[in-house]
């Protein structure tokens, strides 16, 4: 077997769904990439690039802004709660959501861990965000 | 007998307002066929979404820490019903169904010694929950004047739920919407929504017996993220097929309205054209009577 069945869908609708050599995703812990026969795991995303490997060559790369993987040996679901392509994205409006990210981690309560938690998680995804716009 | 300017007014009247209908049919059903697509465009998701949840329950039942918003508050007590209507009318009985079944269920379920509150999704669900449950309602949502509900809407619904629960206020949350069959059947129906009914793991018969996932992080954070995430997938869905509904009832309405109007304009043209011939042979039989008498 040397393809993995990879699948991106956002709530709004299946963004792709075809045969890849290798995915690599934006696991929590570090990039992760994914071949076939990969041992079955479930991982949270974090904001980042998910890049399609096909011949040794990268196809394509789409940006989430986090979300979660299911990974069997035959297929690799992700669940990204936002989804953009990559050449798609624009600068401006990924800045413009790092600012705003900035702003509401601000504003959070300095006692509230879980939002302060959330609120930097926003910051991060913004900024990978903003680092794909840029690579793209 | 009314006159016969008063039946052509009225010929008038039927038939400004078939005009009406009958553009509001056609409204309703290129509107009907974007929010098909939008509720199709969903269920990927939702699927795949059930079976990581399967997956995840499976690895933390049982254990004492997992997490409320899975297990519940382990009562039966305090039920929040969510119905999902519509924000305009003339759809025929598409928001009375909700609302008399809403009605009924708080009924029941008050009858059975536990606490109702209800959270009205859509204008034409409160105004009638409101004329005899007034006291249930904790709150009420409308998307009038938008184009279509987001994700982001049903996730806000989620969190405020959740808030309830994690407050103690509710022990089980559901929904009551209506399912989206076909153009000319909508029906009414019920899902819980909190705790979530967990689908048996169907990754386990695609994958051989009992399939072991590794996590990252531990279940348990995912878990975290992952259940809000759930939730709301299946309030959009209800949305997404309340919505379809809502048009595809609109559609039937006005298509029956429109026919309606064409019945009544031929009746009143036929009664029209049955005085004006009276007239005529009135007047004859005056004219020919008095060139007699002279």
């Amino acid at each position: 077997m040397d393809n993995t069945n990879l699948e991106i869908v956002s709530p709004e609708r299946l963004l792709l769904s075809r045969p890849v050599q290798m995915v690599v995703i934006p696991a929590w812990e570090g990039e992760m990439g994914v071949l076939p026969g990969h041992a079955p795991a479930i991982v949270m995303l974090r904001g980042g690039t998910v890049r399609l490997y096909e011949a040794g060559q990268v196809t394509d790369r789409l940006y989430v802004a986090g979300g979660f993987a299911e990974i069997t040996p035959e297929r690799c679901t992700v669940l990204a709660n936002e989804a953009i392509p990559v050449s798609e994205l624009s600068r401006a409006e990924a800045e413009e959501r790092l600012q705003q990210a900035q702003a509401a981690y601000d504003a959070a309560d300095r006692l509230d861990i879980a939002a302060l938690d959330a609120a930097m998680a926003r910051i991060q995804s913004a900024r990978a965000m903003v680092e794909a716009a840029e690579a793209g | 007998m009314p006159s016969l300017k008063d039946l052509r007014t009225r010929i008038n009247s039927v038939r400004s307002t078939q005009k009406i209908t009958s553009a509001m049919k056609m409204v309703a059903a290129s509107k009907l066929r974007r929010a098909q697509a939008q509720a199709e465009a969903a269920r990927p998701y939702a699927e795949r979404m059930e079976r990581m949840l399967g997956a995840l329950a499976a690895s933390v039942a049982g254990s004492p820490t997992a997490p409320r918003m899975l297990v519940g508050t382990g009562k039966d007590q305090a039920h929040l019903l969510i119905a999902v209507t519509a924000d305009r009318g003339l759809a025929g009985a598409f928001n009375a169904n909700v609302g008399r079944y809403v009605r009924n269920l708080a009924r029941r379920l008050e009858g059975e010694g536990k606490t109702v509150r209800i959270l009205a999704v859509g204008r034409k669900g409160r105004d009638f929950l409101r004329r005899e449950l007034a006291a249930m309602i904790t709150g009420d949502i409308s998307y009038a004047g938008r184009k279509r509900v987001e994700f982001a809407d049903a996730e806000e619904i989620g969190r405020r739920i959740t808030n309830m629960l994690m407050d103690g206020e509710i022990d089980v949350a559901t929904i009551i919407y209506n399912q989206f069959r076909s153009v000319i059947s909508q029906v009414v129906t019920e899902t819980q929504i909190l705790p979530p009914s967990v689908p048996e793991t169907a990754t386990q018969q695609e994958t051989g017996p009992r399939a072991i996932y590794e996590f990252e992080p531990d279940e348990e954070t995912i878990l975290a993220q992952l259940l809000p995430q759930a939730l709301a997938i299946q309030i959009y869905r209800a949305l997404l097929e309340s919505a379809a509904g809502e048009h595809g009832a609109r559609m039937t309405a006005m298509d029956n309205a429109t026919r309606n109007a064409g019945d009544m304009i031929k009746r009143l043209t036929l009664n029209y054209n049955r005085a004006r011939q009276a007239n005529i042979t009135k007047e004859l039989i005056e004219i020919i009577s008095g060139a007699e008498a002279v």
